[in-house]
Formats: structure tokens, sequence, C-alpha cells
């Protein structure tokens, strides 16, 4: 029974009526609002999942942003401030409907910085060159959005809405990303090379965005349940190589995996071994960048904590006076 | 004629493109994230300005030259903005100030030159002023916010003014070409320009119960491309990869 084990807020057993209630308002297809009973462990695994992608909305604004004073036109450096102030709008909107939840905003940052709470691993490697800044577009945007688009019906309505409003600027996202990469694919030899090297920097990683593989996910099955999940972290993956593969042939540029090839009978890429040691490493914490993106987010909020406090007194002191 | 609008184009372009530079460096690094957006969509406007600016300044060049050309391949040396743009970014005191300075003076200028003679530089400014006109109500209201709230807030407002101050001078600054154009009617009359500017910026401070300082240096050369050392930094930075990979497509 899928209702065993789940425990409400002070730790006793969910009400069998209303988990029957609302698995079958879920199973009907109906959202949740905000205002509806939920069991805890629903509200509690949205949170973590909501907070997890908003966090990542924010801490992923630094590795693009390490490019945008360097960007190399006009148009560029438009395309990237927009696009990774488009993030910070994610965020924002993903965190307003993370609220909804019963956490504050405040609450959620301090899960961020003290390492609490997780953020998506891609963004723990370096982006040392502008190349960097089309493989982002074009594969990490491109994996967001094969597990974002799902996530436009999840069953919790807030969270499915905004993802509506993100996959469509995702989708520019990835575009833009993508002729990042046309154009130096078929520019000089220097530029080649720089998109072949940031291909290689970010395939790995980017493979890796979809999560454990589903033997180790430990949050899957009780997700597609509830329809949080629509398909599984592997299945999403293989959508994922499946859509890239031709993507690369295109540019002419080569996926660095010597396993990768077509499988007729599957009707799929097969492809190589995730190191699964690197992902653990670096959720650890132990990834190229985590110190200096926690750092940087950190800086952000002790120097900026003199001005929250000063808006907070501005406005207060005008509704004194009022 | 054209000689003398290509220099104006270029004051204003690169006007708007340091401080674009600037505020940019804001973002991902905001004091929250209302602000990180609010900033970075300032950013954005300038550098649109600036990108219009550079484009009819290409335009009338009798060099063929592109406005990424003219953003990024020309030195300190030919580079006009006055001193004030390209200082460091500083506190979120410094920013909001400066960022003050600046659209309360473009705000002016593009009302004035809607009324341009040329008609290009008309278009521009009615253009941008949509987009100032908010700036400015921005950055005054945190200005305000800022400077009348905790005591740490108002000081480092008033450490920001102490910087700044002698800096704004330089944004009205003219030299024989752009007294031309004042003849013409291509731009307007910067000294009564200045007035203006002065009579709102000191409504502002008093509001704000600021004090301006009554000594600093003050800053001249932009115009003449006579800059301090944080500009050749700024251009090292943006300019890089159109340096180190001459030629190139992006």
């Amino acid at each position: 029974m899928y209702s065993q084990g789940l425990q409400d807020a002070k730790g006793g057993p969910e009400p069998e009526g209303l988990l029957k209630a609302f698995q079958k308002r879920i199973d009907n297809e109906e959202k949740i609002e905000p205002r509806d009973w939920m069991p805890e462990a629903y509200r509690k695994t949205l949170i973590r999942q909501m907070s997890q992608h908003a966090h990542s909305e924010i801490v992923g604004q630094l590795p693009e942003g390490n490019w945008i004073t360097r960007a190399p036109t006009l148009k560029r450096k438009m395309i990237l401030l927009a696009k990774v102030q488009d993030e910070a709008g994610h965020g924002l909107y993903i965190y307003s409907a993370t609220e909804t939840l019963g956490i504050t905003r405040d609450e959620m940052t301090r899960q961020l910085l003290s390492g609490e709470a997780k953020y998506s691993s891609i963004f723990n490697y370096p982006t040392p060159s502008w190349a960097d800044m089309g493989a982002i577009g074009w594969l990490v945007d491109g994996a967001a959005i094969m597990n974002q688009v799902p996530l436009c019906r999840a069953s919790y309505g807030p969270y499915a809405r905004s993802m509506i409003r993100i996959c469509k600027e995702e989708s520019f996202h990835q575009r833009q990303g993508y002729d990042i990469m046309t154009v130096l694919a078929r520019g000089t030899a220097a530029q080649k090379k720089m998109a072949q090297d940031a291909l290689n920097r970010t395939w790995w990683p980017a493979l890796m965005m979809f999560g454990p593989s589903d033997k180790d996910s430990k949050h899957s099955a009780q997700s597609m349940q509830w329809k949080i999940k629509r398909f599984t972290n592997d299945d999403l993956r293989q959508k994922f190589v499946d859509a890239t593969v031709p993507q690369a042939e295109h540019l002419g540029l080569t996926i660095p995996d010597k396993d990768l090839k077509w499988n007729e009978d599957r009707g799929h890429y097969d492809f190589g071994e995730i190191d699964w040691q690197e992902f653990m490493e670096v959720i650890k914490g132990n990834g190229p960048c985590n110190k200096q993106r926690l750092r940087a987010r950190q800086k952000a909020h002790d120097e900026g904590e003199w001005v929250r406090k000063a808006a907070e007194v501005y406005q207060q002191k005008q509704q004194d006076a009022a | 004629m054209n000689k003398a609008i290509e220099h104006y184009l270029l004051r204003l372009a690169d006007t708007a493109l340091t401080q674009s530079q600037r505020i940019a460096e804001w973002c991902g690094h905001g004091p929250f994230l209302e602000e990180d957006i609010a900033l970075t969509n300032v950013a954005l406007d300038l550098l649109g300005h600036a990108k219009l600016l550079y484009e009819q300044a290409a335009e009338v060049s009798e060099q063929d030259v592109s406005a990424d050309d003219l953003a990024f391949l020309r030195d300190v040396d030919a580079f006009k903005n006055p001193i004030l743009t390209e200082l460091p970014r500083g506190d979120f005191a410094f920013t909001t100030l400066k960022q003050y300075f600046v659209d309360q003076f473009n705000v002016l200028l593009y009302q004035a030159l809607m009324d341009s003679q040329y008609q290009p530089l008309s278009d521009i400014a009615t253009k941008a002023l949509k987009e100032v006109r908010y700036h400015l109500t921005r950055s005054r209201d945190w200005c305000l916010r800022l400077s009348l709230s905790t005591d740490e807030a108002k000081q480092k407002m008033q450490a920001a003014l102490d910087d700044l101050y002698f800096y704004t001078p330089e944004l009205f600054e003219t030299d024989d070409q752009l007294n031309q154009l004042m003849a013409e009617s291509i731009i307007p009359d910067m000294s009564a320009l200045h007035n203006q500017w002065q009579q709102q910026v000191d409504e502002l401070l008093n509001k704000c119960q600021l004090k301006t300082p009554t000594s600093g240096w003050l800053a001249t050369g932009g115009l003449r491309g006579e800059h301090s050392e944080h500009l050749g930094y700024m251009l090292a930075d943006m300019q890089f990869l159109q340096r180190a990979y001459p030629g190139c497509e992006w």
C-alpha cells in the first residue's frame, strides 16, 4: 500500500482516508493547490526539490556571469546579460512558489549558504572559455529542458505554472547556446578547438544532471506516484543523448565518449558509464568550484545585509509616518 | 560636421557602455534577488543605448568600422566617456549614487535631445528616454531609502557622495566640436543642462540630508581621451576576446 510509512508533521501516521482522496486527485490529474490538504512527505519532497531548483538558478548565474564583462560583441553581451537575468527571475518564481508550501525565502537562503540544501552539481564546474557559454546553453539548458518540460505537468499547481513560463525562456537559452557553438565550430581553428574543449568539459557533467541511475535513485518511486516526476532519471538521460548526438554531428564536434554508438535494436544511442564517483564527490562538496560558488553567494549575502536592513527600516519609517 | 557628430555619438556611446559594464558586474552578486534583476535591467538598457549610438557612429564614420569595432577595438585614449562612469563599482551606496547622477543627467539630456536637429539622435533619445526615466525613479528611491534609514546606510551614502561629487561636472564638459554642435542645435546647451541637473540634485541631496563636500579633485579629460587608471583594466577585460582572436566572427 502506497501510504504505508507516511508520517504527518508530528510523526504520527497520515489519515488513511485523506491519503486515498489525495492520491485519487493526483491520479485524476487534478492540481494540488497551497490550501489543499497534502501529506507531509509530499510537502517536504516538493520543498526539497523546488528549493534545490531555485538554488540551482541562483548559483547558476555565477558560471555564466563569469563572462558578462568579457562577452565578445555587443549583441552577445546583451544576450548573455538577459539570459543570466532570466535565471535570477526563474529563481525568484520558484522561491515564491516554494514559499506557498510554508517555508520562507530567508530560510531557504540559509539552507543554501549552510550547505544543507543542494543545487545542481553542474554549476560546480568552471567556465574558463567563451565557448563554455555556448556549451552551457546548448547542453546544460538542453538537459534542464528535458527535466523541466515534464514538470509543467507536475501535480503541485504553483510549481507546474512556474515551470511553464520558465520552459519558454529555457528554450531560448538553449538556442542561443547552440548558436554560439555553431559560430565557433564554423570559425577559425582556434575557435573550433575552443568549442570542442568546452564540449569535452561539459558533456559528462551534463549527463550527471539527470541524477543517479534509476537503480540508485532513492526519491524516484514515490515522486512518480505523486506525479512530481513523470519520467525516470535514466529515461530522461537517454532522451537527452538521443536528441543531442545529431546536434553535435551537425556542428562537426565529437562527443567525448568512445562507447557512444547507435543501437539499432533499442532504437537509441548506447553510451558509456558515467563516473559516479566524480558525481558523488561533487555532490559532497568536492567539485572544482563548490567552495568558490558558495563563497560568492555568501559574500553577496553578507555585503547585501546592510542594504536589506536599510530597506526594511525605511519601509517601517514610512509606515509609521503615514 | 560629421566628424563632430561622430565624436559626440562616441561620447554618449562610451558613457553608456562603461556605465553598463560596471552595473553588469553586479549581476549574480546583488544585495537581494529583486535588486539583482533590477540592476541587470539597467545594465541591459544602457547597453542597448550604447549599441544604437555605436551603430550610428559607425554609419557616419569615414572609416569602414562596425559598432563592435568601436566598442572593442579602441584603446583608452580613444574613449570619450567622463571618468565618473569608469570608476569601479564600489559598494551598493556608491553604485546607487553614481547611477542616480547618471540617470538624472540622462533624463535631462535625452529630453533635450528629442529636439535635436540631427534626426538619428532625436530618434535614439526618444527611445532611450522611456527607459532612463524608469532608471531615475529607481535610483532616486534608493538614494532616499539608503539615506533615511539606518546610520550605517547613511554613512555609506555620505562617503559615496564625498567620493563622487567632484566627478560630476565632467558630465557637462564641452570642447570645440561640442560647441559647434550646440550652435547648430544638434545638442542642447550644456551649461543650461548643468544648471537644471544641479537644481534637481541639490533638491534630492537635501531631502536625503546629505552634505555636499567642499573640496576634491575636479575630474576632467574623458572627452579628450584622458582617463583614470581604471579604464585600462575595464577595456582589457571587455576587449579580451576581440584582441586575443582578431578578425573572428562571434
